[in-house]
């Protein structure tokens, strides 16, 4: 196991636990969790923060029957759950996301290719495939980019991002994420809005002195 | 850090016998009354401490799923499927890595989402529980006290701190809202990490040396 340099931030892992994080990012946190014994930690204290609310919270009366009707239950034969297990480099919430089959690449070209696994207004999230030394796609992204290394490593004026690593940018960064030599790189990629490509000519060939 | 394990086989034996698969804990007396029960519904399937905790945590999770808006019927509908995943899913409960009104959080957390989006939330892999049967009460009491300190620290907040937290944690806050927020005591949360990771070390280590 490699060592994991870039995390999630607690404000992100809270809203995780809670529940208000768009389904895009929260399926970047869940798959950084899978990979990050450090954020899984951190997880587990922001649950238990939730539970204190929770246990201190105003209590509501449950009615009557309640009670009995749950342990009229227990021996009910729950409906059957559909799970998926980590299949090569996709841990299982990347799995659940693409329902257990392999990904379906379309060609961005330059041997850039993705994967949309959800697109809609709450944001969207995709996999990523650069071939090495390649840029990922010239890119606007309004708000937040989370962007997880699943093979292979990435570079960007902001530092080097191997498996398991997190990039949290927001669109004031401007940055040419660049595939290392090696493996090509595969990333999770999750973004506010619509992830809009400005061009299919990949950055690396624009003078990149700029941050 | 094990260096402490206190043999629990002298203390209470108040309920039915463990299924030959799980790994029992036995109950002692210093642990507190909701991980008593949650282990008594792992290991034994105990009806009676099932209720214990519905009672306990029914009302509860009612009065908290309601402070999100949702109405009282909808909210007791949460409340059985959570009750009944508590039930069902009792084997991942693991009392040496969370408190149950942790674990329940969190299942009552996703169902009110699932509920509310119509839509799956992401969950991480479950990290195996190693198999072994050892026992360390020292950790499970670690996280309880750990727990109580949290809830200590909580009480002491200002009424506007408190709001703040409750807020987060009732998902009324996006990730950029919680983050201006720097008067949250996200601190008290960073204290309780380190613990957790020693264990998730612990666990992760007793995986590879099967
Ligand atoms: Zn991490």
């Amino acid at each position: 196991m490699t060592a994991i340099n870039h995390h999630t931030s607690d404000a992100l892992l809270a809203a995780y636990a809670s529940g208000n994080l768009a389904q895009p990012f929260a399926l970047v946190v869940a798959v950084h969790v899978s990979m990050c014994i450090e954020c899984r930690a951190a997880l587990l204290a922001h649950q238990t923060v939730g539970g204190a609310v929770m246990e201190a919270g105003a209590q509501a009366a449950c009615s009557g029957g309640l009670k009995a009707s749950i342990l009229d239950r227990l021996d009910d034969e729950p409906a059957p759950e559909i799970t998926y297990a980590r299949s090569s480099i996709f841990p299982s919430p990347v799995m659940a996301a693409l329902k257990g089959k392999p990904p379906r690449w379309k060609s961005l070209g330059m041997g850039v290719r993705q994967s949309i696994l959800s697109a809609d207004d709450t944001g969207s999230v995709r996999l990523l495939y650069i071939p090495a030394g390649r840029a990922m796609p010239d890119h606007s992204h309004s708000g937040m980019e989370l962007t997880l290394v699943l093979q292979g490593s990435f570079s960007d004026e902001t530092g080097r991002f191997g498996v398991g690593d997190v990039e949290v940018a927001f669109d004031d960064l401007e940055h040419t994420p660049t595939a290392n030599v090696g493996p090509a790189c595969i990333c999770l990629a999750a973004a506010d809005a619509p992830l809009r490509f400005t061009s299919l000519i990949p950055r690396m060939l624009q003078p990149i002195f700029r941050i | 850090m094990h260096t402490d394990l206190i043999n629990l086989k002298d203390v209470g034996r108040a309920y039915a016998p463990p299924r030959k698969d799980m790994h029992p804990v036995e109950p002692s007396a210093e642990m507190n009354q909701q991980t008593v029960w949650m282990l008594a519904v792992r290991d034994g399937r105990d009806r009676a401490a099932f209720g214990a905790l519905f009672d306990f945590f029914g009302p509860r999770l009612k009065g908290f799923i309601m402070r999100s808006g949702t109405n009282g019927a909808q909210a007791e509908d949460i409340v059985q499927d959570v009750m009944l995943t508590v039930w069902r899913k009792a084997h991942l409960f693991d009392p040496h890595r969370a408190q149950v009104s942790a674990w329940i959080y969190q299942i009552a957390r996703n169902r009110q989402i699932d509920v509310i989006r119509k839509e799956r939330r992401p969950v991480p892999e479950e990290l195996k529980l190693p198999e072994t049967d050892e026992i360390d009460a020292s950790q499970i009491l670690a996280v309880e006290q750990d727990a109580a300190q949290l809830k200590a620290a909580l009480a002491k907040l200002t009424p506007d701190q408190r709001a703040i937290i409750e807020q987060a944690y009732l998902g009324e806050l996006t990730h950029q809202e919680i983050s201006a927020q720097s008067g949250l005591p996200l601190g008290t949360v960073k204290s309780r990490i380190r613990l957790g990771l020693e264990r998730l070390r612990h666990d992760l280590k007793g995986l590879r040396e099967q």
